[in-house]
């Protein structure tokens, strides 16, 4: 696989919503197994992805406590990502929509996190072989 | 590059946004210098119905100002020399007037969409 390739991803899903989002997660993994770069552009609620305020709680109806859990957090999922990109040698590079963080006050990310704007999504996609949309619905 | 955006997902937090989130994004992509054209369907061909009002939302002494105007949107992407084309038999099925819907859209059927794609280089599916 050429590493020089790279694909493009724009998430529109808030975290904690839709299955959308984890399938999202799987495949810029995969992407950067096959040794793609990857640009993601965060638009929406996806800006929350990355958002470091993210809390693990316990869960009394699984009868577990707080380390029990392990609750799932999106924005380690992110900086799990970022370090593999880092092992493998390619570049995963994060933008948020900043006008979409604004709105939601989510402006605490996750290391590797720069705000940008559509500019940037249509930069990622001239630099890229393709790009995903996952638009919400 | 050419890119074709594709709405589905109509009114989605239209009067939260005061606009659509994906004719936002074409604008301000337009405006860093992207080469795009809009393709409505399934719900979002209502955008190009004229005449649509949706002022008037207030919550105890909030009032919205400034409603979204959908149809000025795409207008004003069209001034931009973004090409808009709607779905015609998703327009049929809604029961939606051709005489009720923005001038200058591009009217297509299904069958036509093919072609459409062909014109560009990446198809977005929003």
């Amino acid at each position: 696989m050429n590493s020089n390739l790279t694909l493009t991803f724009s998430l529109m899903d808030p975290p904690y919503e839709n299955a959308r989002s984890t399938t999202a997660f799987r495949l810029i993994e995969a992407a950067l197994r096959k040794g793609f770069h990857v640009n993601v552009f965060a638009y929406e609620g996806a800006v929350a992805l990355p958002f470091l305020q993210q809390r693990a709680h316990a869960n009394a109806v699984h009868g577990r406590d707080v380390e029990q859990e392990e609750h799932p957090l999106p924005h380690q999922w992110v900086q799990s990502l970022m370090r593999l990109a880092e092992e493998k040698g390619l570049q995963l590079q994060w933008v948020n929509c900043g006008l979409c963080v604004d709105e939601r006050g989510v402006d605490q990310a996750v290391s590797g996190v720069r705000r940008g704007t559509p500019g940037d999504l249509w930069q990622f996609a001239q630099q890229s072989v393709n790009t995903l949309i996952i638009p919400a619905s | 590059m050419k890119c074709l955006q594709v709405v589905e997902t109509a009114y989605r937090a239209t009067l939260e946004e005061q606009d659509d989130p994906v004719v936002w994004i074409c604008h301000a992509m337009k405006g860093a210098g992207a080469d795009l054209g809009v393709l409505l369907r399934s719900g979002a061909v209502n955008y190009a119905v004229t005449g649509q009002d949706p002022s008037g939302l207030a919550f105890g002494d909030w009032a919205q100002k400034h409603p979204p105007d959908l149809q000025g949107d795409l207008r004003a992407l069209m001034e931009k020399r973004v090409p808009v084309y709607l779905v015609m038999e998703d327009a049929m099925e809604r029961g939606l007037d051709p005489e009720t819907l923005l001038e200058g859209i591009q009217l297509l059927s299904w069958s036509e969409v093919p072609a459409l794609m062909e014109d560009y280089d990446q198809v977005w599916h929003w």
